[in-house]
């Protein structure tokens, strides 16, 4: 292997909190190539983003680099003055950060936040800078340069601006080390797609070294020649992709690849229980013991050194060996320790639940029909103030849930799927048409409701700690709706918490925390207690595992799963992950600016023909594995400020755009022969044919 | 933008009258009658009523507003029943010496405020940090009249540098004038530069941890690049909203002040007005108050907008 570009060596990074020195990396050591891609994954609290900090040599006030050593270009980077990192800073290195919007100065224009780098390396006059700033918007392929140059950041699409950033991380010639940190996180599945594209196609000009840290295992599939998997802090396994994916060493790689979901595949997920241990406890052993399934007394005690497996394949484990020769089996050890604690709870409130809901048993638990939403209706006073003017979020939405079945409701963001919810549960009022819940029509404010509807309905948030009173225990929380919608005593509703707590796989002690006390995953897990103490008919899940870790959001799915197996609950259950959703979904619906462009059951739902839209869906996914052949169907940015386009909502952006008939007339449904209805021009015999021949 | 500037237009005009008509109807409400005031308390009843016909008391209360409105819109704010004087031309000599006052102080105050509250906020936790929010917290604290008297017992009576009174003869020069200007302008600034540099600093200290930042330094450029390009740019936008407004609190609330310096401004005359029951007067001089404080609020609206590409181009 030629010299590194970027090598660091058993580095270790710790914070000061509360007066005390705490690791956040421990003895990390990486080597990074020219025109290597290096995967860094990892959830959260893994390391990853202090180990960029790290790299860019600009760690928070607090953090201080213990021991170790950072070189680029066979330069000491960590004895680098502050000037000679000005020099190095957009010349040498780059990074693209997660958020583009909040990256961007919303006060400069695009093209001068480039050309005030160029500027400031290469010696360029104004006007030279600015062509150059151009150039580079060119080539990360933005439609009209110039007028994007001339633009503020609000102003452009988040695709559009993620492709700004990195026009900048690219725009000086000697680029040498590019650190991309959750480069597409914040994005649609379709424009990450895109911009995934972009990386790969991009690497070839600039060939510098660059480092891809996400917590994503299907991007690091697709875009990392080597993988680390960064665990507390600590490299668990470092290996060639390909051997990763195949034959993983480290039991929590192991793991973390069962955790994901994947299309086409409803095998329960596996789970890793626990979670990662905060700086505060760090285990003095290997860290992953406390989670691990084969971890024994040897794997407490002492910290396993990082060993070489083989050639260029690292880990950091005691029992590697048994698991290479597979006398140590993983996968199986875990399931069998997630049924011993499944058979621990017992969960007599749900039977409670499971009797009452049969009462009046019916087969459609909410039917929605026709329904509008619409946002910012103003009247003169409004207009004087300058609000937005109306904007139709959901435009005629019909829809069905069985009692007892999930019905998945995707959409990228904008699409109005969470306004549908929001208008089921009266937070935002139907402007037409109707819904209703078991007979209940669903109209008014929650406030005007009756107990019974609001009892009957449920709703379970994205983010836990937005959703939970911060200033009420657990205990608090969940009294509440069995006190006021279910009726209970105080002493009835202590012990129904109790076992609420259980059926969610909490222990009792939990009832007097705080939800600051609680991780993510528990935080939605009381969340889901809370949703079911009012023994609902129907859940509406609004992304309710998008904000957590991949092997904490597979045992909330799984939960969420065996509650619904033993209790008859419905869910509406919202996403923008058409993985999560095949998972968990009877059913799926895919919602398009305002609209259902599909619908049909979950099974042969990923066998064409489908909608385009969900063609280009489908294919935007990057799956966790890295043979898997990408297809390649790639949409055109939506324009953030467009007004609603003429006939099919989907034409302007759609790969299969036949002409004339898509831009000005609306298409019909059709109905192909699964008994799939979607919502286009195109017949259903014709668009499989299409879309086989893609496939095949 | 036009569409913008358009409405926010609108909008001050709207104010203004909705501020009218509330003006009017609380002005009726204060105790006391015109005609005690205007024909002293022993007046005939028959000199009452022709009294009351003749400034059109007698009709409802709309007709007289709209009577007072149309009059107010042409010019004619009618005349002063204690000081038998147009209204107009004294409310707007009055007017022009706050003007003259507060543009001074404000002259005075903001360079050193932002200087120090950007210096401030960008060593957060530091000594000079810790002694700028102290200082300018007492500041902020002391009574203007506590201020204006400290300055003229210290500088006016023990220095003898400057005269304590304010008071400018209406022919007077600005070179003559300004002397006696300074006390009450400083006295005025002080506030004003306690008030601005605590929020120049809370601004800079907001946009410091904002992540361009993070991007700008990554960039390579150099801290002044940063520091002036890309945070004080942000940081200032409600900082110049709040001096815009500043103006309109400065011309209608510098009452203490001018009495202290026993200053012709318009605060004076108001307290006057009030004192004599001097119904036309006072309504005269809360409508422009008014009208200059909204104005000023419009002004800080559209410079807002104007600076800020995120409303501008909107």
């Amino acid at each position: 292997m030629e010299t590194p570009i970027l090598s660091i060596d058993n580095l270790t990074v710790v914070y000061r909190l509360q007066g005390v020195w705490r690791e956040a990396i421990r003895e990390v050591s990486l080597r990074v190539a020219a025109a290597q891609t290096y995967g860094i994954v990892g959830e959260s609290g893994s390391g990853k983003s202090t180990l960029v900090q790290a790299v860019m040599g600009y760690l928070s006030a607090n953090g201080a680099v213990q021991q170790g050593s950072i070189y680029i270009e066979g330069e000491d980077w960590l004895r680098a003055t502050h000037r000679r990192r000005q020099q190095i800073w957009g010349a040498r290195l780059s990074m693209v950060p997660q958020d583009p919007l909040s990256a961007l100065n919303p006060a400069l224009t695009i093209g001068e936040q480039i050309a005030e780098l160029v500027r400031r390396h290469v010696r360029l006059s104004r006007k030279a800078a600015h062509e150059r700033a151009i150039e580079m918007l060119r080539r990360v392929k933005l439609p009209d340069p110039e007028s994007i140059a001339r633009r503020y950041p609000h102003q452009i699409s988040g695709g559009q601006q993620q492709r700004a950033l990195i026009a900048m991380a690219l725009a000086s010639p000697e680029l040498r080390l590019l650190v991309l940190d959750e480069p597409t996180t914040s994005l649609d599945v379709t424009t990450e797609a895109a911009i995934l594209d972009l990386f790969a196609e991009l690497q070839a000009d600039h060939r510098a070294a660059t480092i891809f840290v996400t917590h994503n295992l299907g991007v690091v599939a697709r875009m990392c020649q080597r993988v680390a998997v960064l665990y507390a802090g600590e490299v668990m396994e470092d290996a060639p992709t390909e051997t990763l994916y195949s034959a993983a060493l480290h039991p929590y790689t192991r793991l973390l690849l069962r955790a994901v979901p994947r299309i086409g595949d409803s095998t329960p997920l596996q789970a890793i229980a626990g979670r990662i241990p905060s700086l505060r406890q760090r285990p003095s052993g290997c860290v992953f013991a406390p989670r691990c399934p084969i971890a024994t007394d040897l794997c407490h005690a002492h910290k396993p050194p990082q060993e070489r497996a083989e050639e260029g394949h690292l880990v950091r484990c005691h029992h590697w060996r048994a698991v290479a020769d597979g006398s140590l089996r993983v996968e199986e050890a875990s399931s069998a320790l997630r049924r011993r604690e499944m058979q621990s709870a017992e969960i007599s409130f749900f039977e409670q639940l499971l009797s009452d809901n049969q009462n009046g048993a019916q087969a459609t638990v909410m039917r929605a029909e026709h329904v509008r939403v619409r946002y910012g209706a103003r009247g003169l006073l409004g207009r004087l103030l300058g609000k937005k003017p109306p904007f139709r979020a959901v435009d005629d939405v019909s829809m069905r849930v069985p009692r007892g079945k999930t019905l998945g409701l995707v959409g990228e963001s904008g699409s109005g799927k969470t306004t549908f919810a929001r208008s089921l549960i009266g937070l935002v009022e139907i402007e037409s048409g109707e819904a209703h819940l078991l007979d209940m029509p669903l109209r008014g404010t929650p406030r005007q409701r009756a107990k019974a509807t609001l009892k009957a309905m449920q709703m379970i948030f994205q983010h836990p700690e937005e959703s939970l009173n911060p200033y009420r225990t657990v205990g608090q929380t969940l009294r509440r709706p069995l006190m006021t919608l279910s009726g209970m005593s105080r002493v009835e509703a202590d012990r129904a918490a109790a076992e609420l707590l259980r059926a969610v796989n909490l222990p009792a002690d939990y009832l007097s925390r705080f939800p600051s006390e609680l991780s993510g995953g528990e935080k939605q897990r009381v969340a889901i207690a809370r949703a079911f103490a009012a023994q609902p008919a129907l859940i509406l899940c609004d992304e309710p595992v998008s904000s957590l870790d991949v092997s904490v959001q597979a045992s909330i799915l799984n939960l969420l799963a065996q509650l619904q197996a033993q209790y008859d609950v419905a869910y509406l259950f919202i996403s923008h992950d058409l993985a999560v959703v095949g998972y968990l979904a009877d059913y799926i619906a895919v919602i398009y600016r305002g609209q259902l462009v599909e619908r049909g059951r979950a099974e042969s739902f990923f066998t064409p023909p489908h909608h385009p839209y969900t063609e280009a869906l489908l294919a935007s996914l990057p799956l966790p594995d890295p043979r898997a052949r990408v297809r390649r169907i790639r949409l055109p940015d939506d324009q953030p400020s467009g007004g609603v386009p003429s006939g099919c909502r989907f034409h302007p952006r759609c790969p299969r755009y036949l002409g004339e008939v898509c831009r000005t007339q609306a298409p019909p449904w059709q109905r192909d022969s699964q008994g799939r209805y979607y919502r286009c021009h195109i017949p259903p015999a014709e668009l499989a044919a299409l879309q086989a021949e893609r496939e095949g | 933008m036009i569409g913008y500037l358009i409405r926010r237009v609108l909008f001050f005009g709207l104010t203004l009258l909705l501020t009218s008509l509330l003006i009017f109807a609380a002005v009726r409400l204060l105790p006391g009658d015109v005609e005690s005031a205007v024909l002293g308390r022993g007046a005939e009843p028959a000199a009452r009523a022709a009294l009351r016909e003749e400034l059109g008391l007698d009709l409802p209360f709309l007709a007289q507003y709209a009577n007072w409105l149309s009059g107010f819109l042409r010019g004619d704010w009618g005349n002063s029943y204690a000081l038998k004087l147009p209204i107009r031309p004294l409310v707007m000599e009055r007017l022009g010496n706050s003007l003259r006052l507060a543009l001074i102080a404000m002259l005075v105050a903001i360079p050193p405020s932002v200087l120090l509250g950007l210096l401030a906020g960008l060593n957060e936790g530091k000594p000079f940090d810790t002694a700028f929010s102290l200082i300018s917290l007492i500041l902020v604290g002391i009574p203007e009249f506590v201020m204006g008297i400290i300055l003229i017992n210290v500088v006016a009576l023990e220095w003898k540098l400057l005269p304590s009174s304010a008071s400018v003869p209406p022919d007077a020069s600005f070179g003559e004038a300004l002397p006696r200007l300074i006390l009450p302008s400083l006295t005025a600034a002080a506030v004003l530069l306690a008030y601005i540099g605590r929020l120049t600093r809370v601004g800079v200290i907001a946009e410091m941890r904002r992540t361009y930042v993070r991007t700008a330094v990554l960039k390579g450029l150099s801290w002044r690049q940063v520091v002036f390009k890309h945070v004080l740019r942000n940081a200032l936008l409600p900082t110049i909203t709040v001096i815009a407004i500043s103006l309109g609190w400065l011309i209608s609330g510098l009452v203490v002040i001018e009495q202290v310096f026993a200053y012709p401004g318009l605060g004076r005359l108001m307290v006057f007005a009030i004192q004599q029951r001097d119904l036309p007067l006072i309504l005269g001089g809360v409508m422009i108050a008014v009208t200059v404080f909204a104005l000023a609020n419009l002004v800080a609206d559209l410079l807002y907008a104007a600076l800020n590409p995120r409303i501008r181009l909107s």
